[in-house]
């Protein structure tokens, strides 16, 4: 007859799909691999270093203003108010981070469910949502951001949520366009041939196999959230003293930036290396999850 | 109606509008079934052959109402459920499954195998618990002649062969009475396609199966099907039990097929290759649809398209010069 063990003619041993080729190919991109070795340690820093450094963020030394970095144990330097910057920057980064990183979820989360149904359901439902989208998209996110901003109280969790607001558009447009090809596969026919619900076929059998584009959209929005919060702060509009953030850090310094460069160095050298290692790792993560290369 | 027919269409139509600019309302359409009217008996296997873009993936579809047809019916069992929505379909997901061409695209790959073939059962079966699902997906993965074992694995752990055969497996496990097997074995090796193929012989006597096997292959159909219906832009131009229309065609296009099938006596450079391209099914030509391409046209078959009539027992072919001596490959 025609038995055949499972083992039979595979040509692939038991794996699974991000062991082996998805990792290798990840960390042989250089960039990737050093972007997520900075934020490893980024993150690590900002968590455990305010437990380390010998200052708090918030403690006032009149006696140590403007101090350069390097001097006695400020490593740093001090701020005008003689604050330690090292510990200012570390607590700036965990809310820079946090923001960052909550406004990902969100606008991953929303663009997806978006983009999901509008490319599941197509017709109209699909057409009212992608005109929403492409709204949205008219505007500039910096002016949405600051005309928002504008009305709400600037908490931290209000910042993250008008942030998430503009950030969402581009998640639900590459969601909807791998959607409205994944439901022409025939493993999606096989299901709505079966019956299967519409719940069933949008996230388990389209939204599992567009998660490679998702993943790779969602690194890059964190580094577009982290810009975002750091030119709102800048600005003012954003992150409130004396709460810091690197976007509010750079903001004081302006006025010394003669005097006490490093006021603005330290906080810009640092969104630079956040906002550039998400982007490296994005990139890393786009030619690494390419599904056409990851064919057998 | 009888109650040996498993499924009927009568005058079945698919067009698919093609729109011209933003404003211009469906102006023309594809005509992908152009009056359908077929029978196929509970048992048996109807192979349905014809060029590219004939129809027949369309038909199959139809028959599986994955859209609702633009005009004529369908009727399965005794229930006309042609105009049905999906809710009153549901029911009938169950007695009709489909199989799917490419094994690479038939089977999701974030999905393990278990849970691919035990998802019609969680539409079909609610009150089934989880574990007499699983059992069952044994059970069928089994008659397919894999082991009960690999329903953790996912697809890309298997070859094209073992896929079709999960693919099958999935199509079986609702117990259905009427299956479409659409390019079930075009995709596979030539040597896996026999093993493929003996495998849906054995299932559909096992099962006492109802089929509709779409292929283009003549060779392949004339392995597994009782009868064969030819179809050229949207219409059935001849129906033959498999060794009659073989043996002796009666529809100039069937004729034209066949001879495209390289034998052993015949070279490839022998071959009456079909003329020209198929027309476009947006605007067939008058009349016979065949004409332009057909050797023995005269000038009446563009005047009115030939109805389906009868040329023998069980012997359909829609052409208006019966009188032809056509040439078979096989000829006895
Ligand atoms: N969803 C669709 N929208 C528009 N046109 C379609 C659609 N599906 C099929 N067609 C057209 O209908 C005609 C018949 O297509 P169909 O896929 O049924 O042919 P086929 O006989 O299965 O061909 P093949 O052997 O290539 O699979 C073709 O002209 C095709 O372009
Ligand atoms: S009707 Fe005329 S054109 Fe059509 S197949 Fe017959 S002979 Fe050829
Ligand atoms: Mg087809």
């Amino acid at each position: 007859m025609t038995t055949m063990t499972a083992a039979g003619d595979a040509a692939h041993t038991r794996h699974h799909w991000w062991q082996h080729r998805t990792l290798s190919r990840f960390l042989r991109h250089r960039l990737a691999a050093t972007g997520l070795a900075i934020i490893l340690m980024l993150t690590l820093a900002c968590l455990l270093g305010p437990h380390l450094l010998p200052y708090d963020e918030l403690t006032v030394d009149l006696r140590a203003r403007f101090s350069p970095p390097l001097t006695q144990d400020h490593y740093l330097g001090t701020d005008p108010l003689g604050r330690d910057i090292a510990a200012r920057l570390l607590m700036a980064g965990r809310i820079s981070l946090l923001v960052g990183f909550s406004v990902m979820l969100i606008s991953t989360v929303f663009g997806t469910l978006i983009g999901v149904v509008a490319g599941y359901f197509r017709g109209w439902v699909g057409s009212v949502l992608m005109r929403i989208v492409d709204a949205f998209l008219a505007f500039p996110s910096i002016f949405l951001v600051l005309v928002l901003s504008a009305f709400v109280e600037p908490s931290p969790f209000m910042i993250t949520v008008i942030i998430a607001l503009t950030c969402w558009m581009e998640i639900a447009r590459i969601v909807e366009a791998e959607i409205l090809s994944l439901r022409e596969r025939d493993f999606t026919i096989a299901a709505r041939l079966s019956g299967a619900s519409a719940r069933w076929i949008m996230f388990r059998e389209l939204v599992p196999n567009a998660m490679g584009p998702i993943i790779v959209a969602a690194t890059l929005t964190i580094a577009n959230a982290i810009l975002l919060e750091a030119y709102i702060s800048f600005l003012g509009y954003g992150i409130q003293p004396p709460l810091p953030s690197w976007g509010n850090m750079l903001n004081s310094a302006q006025q010394y930036l003669a005097d006490a460069p490093w006021l603005a160095i330290v906080p810009g050298i640092t969104i630079t290396l956040a906002v550039s290692s998400f982007n490296f790792i994005g990139d890393g993560l786009r030619d690494a999850l390419d599904s056409r290369s990851n064919l057998p | 109606m009888p109650a040996d027919v498993m499924i009927e269409t009568v005058a079945l139509k698919k067009h698919f509008p093609v729109r011209k600019g933003i404003l211009q309302r469906e102006a023309k359409a594809v005509r992908a079934l152009d009056g359908i009217s077929l029978t196929i008996r509970r048992g048996e296997v109807l192979g349905l052959v014809g060029e590219s873009g004939s129809g027949k993936s369309t038909l199959g579809k139809t028959l599986m109402m994955q859209e609702p047809p633009t005009s004529g019916q369908i009727v399965f069992g005794d229930t006309e459920i042609s105009r049905f929505s999906e809710r009153l379909l549901k029911p009938f997901r169950r007695r009709m499954q489909m199989i799917f061409q490419d094994p690479f695209s038939s089977l999701n790959p974030r999905m393990s195998v278990g849970d691919s073939l035990t998802m019609p059962l969680r539409f079909q079966a609610p009150d089934m618990s989880a574990s007499a699902r699983l059992d069952k997906a044994r059970q069928v993965i089994e008659t397919v002649g894999l082991s009960g074992d690999i329903l953790e694995r996912f697809p890309h752990e298997f070859s094209g062969g073992q896929r079709q055969r999960i693919g099958i497996a999935r199509a079986l496990i609702t117990d259905p009475e009427f299956i479409v097997a659409d390019e079930a074995v075009s995709a596979l090796d030539v040597s896996v396609q026999a093993q493929v193929l003996n495998l849906l012989t054995e299932i559909r006597h096992r099962w006492q199966l109802t089929m509709l096997f779409v292929t283009h292959d003549l060779a392949v159909v004339g392995h597994i099907a009782d009868r064969v219906a030819v179809m050229y832009l949207g219409k059935i131009v001849e129906v033959a039990p498999t060794r009659e229309l073989f043996t002796r065609p009666r529809h100039p296009y069937t004729e034209a097929l066949m001879s495209a099938v390289p034998t052993p006596e015949r070279r490839a450079h022998q071959r009456i290759m079909l003329e020209g391209d198929i027309p476009s099914p947006i605007s067939p030509p008058s009349g016979c649809a065949f004409r332009t391409r057909c050797p023995y046209a005269k000038p009446a078959c563009a005047d009115s398209a030939p109805p389906l009539d009868v040329r023998g027992t069980g012997h359909y072919a829609a052409c208006h010069r019966p009188e032809l001596e056509l040439a078979s490959p096989i000829a006895t």
